[in-house]
C-alpha cells in the first residue's frame, strides 16, 4: 500500500509550555502558565488520538545548518536537551526513537531533485531543543518513532523567496518518500509566527500579567496568517509569506510551515486552529490539517 | 587589566581535522601562537564573547565552575565529537553580571549541567587553553543587541576585570567574511567565497596588524552589510572588543595566520597594548555609558527619550526623580540653593526594584554576605549621574563629594579604581570617611555637591 501523509501540525516550540506542563521529564517546575495554547495542544493530541500513524516528520529552525538539509541518522538518541535560551525553564531528559530508514529515504530523495542533503550519524549529536520541544507537546509519550529535519539557513544568503523554492523541492521529496515507505505520517512545522521576543524575562517566568504580544502589527500580521489558513486560503498565505516573514519576523523563515504546506499539497480546506497565544512576546498558534477527513 | 585581545574563528575544521587542507594546519598553528602570547602575557583569566552564542533575554554569562560534556557542532557533526571538561571563573561571572546590571543591562549567569556551551567556544578553549591551565569566562553575543548596547556590554566587562584586579585576555569567536559554501567541498578545494569578501578581510586585517582596533569597530558598520556577516551577529564582536580594551588604537597588532575556511574568512590575530597610536578616536553617537532600554525594532522610541526638556530648577525647588531609588526617608533627591546643587545621600540600590547591584553587604537575617564594592560604587555614580541629570546638571558639574563607606580597609582600594575611572578629568575635591553602617545593606554611600544649571 502507497505511504500517506494522514496529518500536517503547526507545532510551535516555546520550551515555555512545557515548563508549564510539568512533565517528569523536565527539571524546573511551574505552577502555571500560557493555559491557552497549552489547552490548544491537549485538543489537538486528543484529535491525533483518533489517527493511526507510524511516524513523525519534524522540520524544525533550531537545527540550524548552513550546508544543505541533514536528517538525524541514529535509531535511538537519549541525553539531556538544555535551552540555550531559557536554560532555567527547560532542562529535558529525552529518550526518542528515529525513524532511520525513512530519513535516509527522503534525504536520497531530496538529493536526486538537486538539493544538498546529508544524514547526521554521529550518536553524541544532542537533538535540537525544538523538535523535542514540538514532539513532546504532539505526543508526551514518545511512542512514535520520529524524522528529524533541519533548517537550510543558506537561504539567508538569498531571499526568502529561495527559501521557498528550496522548501517546495524539499516537499517534493518528502512526499514521494514517504509515498514509497507504505508509511502513515504526521508531519510538524516546529515554528512560531511573529517571533520577536522580549528581552527581558519577568521574575516568576510564568507572570501571565507580563505576558502579551510584542505588538499590535504582529498581532495583525498573526490574525491575518491565521484567517487565511483557517479558511483554506494556503496558496494567498504562501504569496503572502515573503512579506509576512520580512513584517512580523516571523520564524516561518525557516522554511518548515512552507515545507509542510507544500507537502500537504496546499491545502483548500480549512484548518482547524487549536489555540493561538504570545510567548515572551512572540505569537504562537497551534494548526492542524487533516486530509482524510477534511 | 588587560592583557592581550584575541581575535580567533569557531569553525571547527582547526580542531578537528587541522591536516586535511593547509589553511587549516596554518589556522591551527597561530591558535598556538597565540595561546603562547597568552601565557607569555601572564594572563591570569581568559574572557570569551562568542558570536555562536547567541542570547534573547539580555545577556548571558557562563557561571559552571566545571562544564562537561560531549559536543558535537549542528553542521559539521561528520567531523566527530568533541568532549570538553572547562575551568570556568564563576565569580567573575557574577561580578560581571553584576556589573553589567549597574549599567542598565539586563544579564544573567548560567550553571545548568549539560547547557551547550557553543562550538565556537569550545573550539577555542580548546586550542587556546588546551590544558585549562587560566580560568575562564565566556559572554553570549545578544541577538537583538544593536551597537550601543554592545558597547555598555563592552564597559561592563572591563569594569569587572579592573574591580577584579587580575591580568586578563580578552578573546572575541568571529569570522571576517561569513559566507559559507552551500554544499560540501573537497577539503584541498576551499577558498574564500568570492574576491569581493577577499577585499574586505584583506582590509579588515591591515587594520588589525597596525592595531588599530577602535578604527576596526568604526569601520565595522560598513564592512559587516558588504561580507555576509549573520543578521543577527553583525560585527559586534569587534565593537564589543574595542570597549572592553578603552576604544582606541594603541595596541601592537599581530596577524598569526588567515586562512579559507569552508568559504569564510579565518583569522587568528592578537592586539597587545603599546604606548603609540595610529590616531584618535572620532566623534561617536553610540558611545554610551549606560543602556537605557529597548528601542523596539517596529520604529518606537524610548518615551523618556521623547519627554520635553524641563525647566531648570528654582531656589529652594526640592527635586525628586522616577530614574533614582526612592529616599528611605522625608527628604529629596536634591535641592537647589542659590547657583548649587545639593543632593541627598546616594547609594547604589536601583530604582522600582531596590536591588543592589554587587550584591547586599547582610543578607534579611543580618548575616555578612560577600559583596561586590565596585558594582555597587559603579551603581551609586550611576544614580548621581540620574539625579544631576533629573535637576539639569551633569557629572562633570560635581564640585565636591564626600564618600562614606563601612569597611574602609576592604573596600578602598577597589572602590578608588571605579572613582577615579569617573572622575580623575572632572576634578571633584573629595573626602572618605569609614562608617559603622548605613540605613540599608549597602557598602558605600556618596553625598554630592554639584554646580546647578543656569536658570
Amino acid at each position: 500500500m502507497e505511504g500517506r501523509i494522514v496529518a500536517g501540525v503547526l507545532a510551535p516550540h516555546p520550551p515555555h509550555l512545557v515548563y508549564a506542563d510539568n512533565p517528569p521529564q523536565n527539571e524546573p517546575t511551574a505552577e502555571c502558565g500560557w493555559e491557552t495554547l497549552r489547552w490548544g495542544y491537549e485538543r489537538l493530541r486528543k484529535d491525533l488520538d483518533a489517527i493511526d500513524f507510524d511516524t513523525i516528520v519534524i522540520l524544525s529552525p533550531h537545527w540550524q545548518t548552513y550546508v544543505g538539509h541533514h536528517f538525524l541518522g541514529v535509531e535511538q538518541f537519549k541525553s539531556l536537551s538544555v535551552d540555550p535560551v531559557f536554560p532555567n525553564l527547560f532542562r529535558y531528559h529525552y529518550d526518542l526513537k528515529v525513524d532511520v530508514a525513512l530519513a535516509q529515504a527522503i534525504c536520497a530523495a531530496g538529493s536526486k531533485a538537486g538539493l544538498v542533503t546529508k544524514m547526521m550519524e554521529n550518536p553524541d549529536f544532542r537533538v535540537d531543543y525544538g523538535t523535542i520541544v514540538s514532539c513532546h507537546l504532539t505526543r508526551p509519550n514518545w511512542d512514535k518513532p520520529i524524522v528529524g529535519i533541519s533548517s537550510c539557513r543558506s537561504a539567508a544568503y538569498y531571499s526568502v523567496e529561495v527559501m521557498a523554492e528550496q522548501a517546495k523541492a524539499l516537499a517534493a521529496a518528502t512526499c514521494a518518500a514517504i509515498k514509497a515507505s507504505g508509511k502513515r505520517v504526521v508531519l510538524l512545522a516546529s515554528n512560531s509566527l511573529s517571533h520577536r521576543h522580549f528581552t527581558h524575562e519577568a521574575e516568576v517566568p510564568e507572570d501571565m500579567s507580563r505576558e502579551h504580544i510584542m505588538s499590535h502589527a504582529q498581532y495583525l500580521w498573526d490574525m491575518r496568517a491565521i484567517d487565511l489558513l483557517r479558511n483554506g486560503h494556503t496558496e494567498q498565505f504562501l504569496d503572502e509569506m515573503p512579506e509576512f516573514t520580512s513584517q512580523a519576523i516571523s520564524e516561518t523563515d525557516a522554511g518548515a510551515l512552507s515545507w509542510m504546506l507544500q507537502c500537504m499539497d496546499m491545502p483548500k480546506y480549512k484548518a482547524e486552529l487549536y489555540g493561538y497565544g504570545s510567548v515572551i512576546g512572540t505569537g504562537n498558534a497551534v494548526m492542524g490539517w487533516f486530509p482524510e477527513t477534511s | 587589566m588587560i592583557v592581550k585581545g584575541i581575535i580567533v574563528p569557531g569553525i571547527p575544521h582547526p580542531l578537528l581535522c587541522p591536516d586535511a587542507n593547509e589553511g587549516w594546519r596554518r589556522l591551527a598553528d597561530g591558535f598556538a601562537a597565540a595561546r603562547d602570547e597568552i601565557i607569555a602575557s601572564g594572563a591570569e583569566r581568559l574572557l570569551i564573547y562568542s558570536t555562536m552564542w547567541p542570547s534573547v533575554t539580555g545577556h548571558q554569562i557562563q557561571a559552571d565552575p566545571a562544564p562537561t560534556w560531549v559536543h558535537v557542532d549542528e553542521l559539521f557533526h561528520d567531523l566527530g565529537s568533541i568532549p570538553y571538561s572547562f575551568r570556568i571563573d564563576a565569580a567573575f561571572g557574577h561580578s560581571f553580571q553584576a556589573a553589567a546590571e549597574a549599567r542598565g543591562l539586563h544579564a544573567r549567569t548560567v550553571a545548568y549541567h549539560g547547557f551547550p556551551i557553543d562550538t565556537g567556544s569550545v573550539v577555542a578553549l580548546k586550542l587556546l587553553n588546551p590544558d585549562n591551565r587560566i580560568p575562564a569566562s565566556i559572554v553570549s553575543s545578544n541577538v537583538y543587541a544593536d551597537r550601543a548596547e554592545t558597547i555598555v556590554l563592552g564597559k561592563a566587562a572591563a569594569d569587572a576585570i579592573a574591580s577584579s584586579g587580575l591580568k586578563t585576555a580578552v578573546v572575541v569567536v568571529m569570522t571576517l567574511s561569513n559566507r559559507l559554501f552551500s554544499d560540501f567541498i573537497d577539503p584541498k578545494d576551499d577558498h574564500i567565497h568570492s574576491p569581493k569578501d577577499e577585499e574586505w578581510n584583506q582590509k579588515l586585517l591591515e587594520f588589525l596588524a597596525a592595531g588599530r582596533l577602535e578604527d576596526l569597530a568604526q569601520l565595522s558598520r560598513t564592512i559587516q552589510d558588504q561580507i555576509r556577516v549573520h543578521k543577527v551577529v553583525n560585527f559586534k564582536p569587534m565593537w564589543w572588543l574595542s570597549a572592553v580594551m578603552g576604544q582606541h588604537n594603541r595596541y601592537a597588532g599581530k596577524v598569526h595566520a588567515y586562512a579559507p575556511l569552508f568559504g569564510t574568512g579565518g583569522a587568528v590575530a592578537t592586539l597587545t597594548p603599546a604606548p603609540e597610536s595610529t590616531g584618535d578616536k572620532e566623534f561617536d553617537e553610540e558611545d554610551v555609558e549606560h543602556y537605557r532600554g529597548d528601542r523596539t525594532v517596529l520604529g518606537g522610541l524610548d518615551p523618556q527619550a521623547q519627554a520635553p526638556p524641563s525647566a531648570p530648577p528654582t531656589d529652594g525647588q526640592p527635586i525628586n526623580t522616577d530614574t533614582a531609588p526612592a529616599p528611605v526617608g522625608a527628604y529629596p533627591h536634591a535641592r537647589r540653593e542659590g547657583d548649587l546643587l545639593f543632593l541627598s545621600g546616594v547609594g547604589p540600590r536601583q530604582p522600582v526594584t531596590n536591588a543592589i547591584p554587587g550584591g547586599p553587604i547582610r543578607d534579611d537575617d543580618g548575616q555578612a554576605q560577600d559583596y561586590d564594592v565596585a558594582a555597587q560604587t559603579e551603581a551609586v555614580i550611576e544614580n548621581v549621574r540620574r539625579i544631576l541629570k533629573a535637576a539639569g546638571s551633569a557629572l562633570e558639574d560635581v564640585i565636591d563629594i564626600t564618600v562614606f563607606l563601612v569597611d574602609m580597609d576592604r573596600d578602598f582600594k577597589a572602590y578608588n579604581a571605579v572613582y577615579a575611572k569617573h572622575f580623575t578629568a572632572i576634578g571633584a575635591t573629595r573626602t572618605t570617611l569609614a562608617i559603622s553602617a548605613l540605613p540599608t545593606p549597602i557598602a558605600v554611600e556618596f553625598k554630592v555637591v554639584a554646580r546647578a544649571p543656569s536658570t
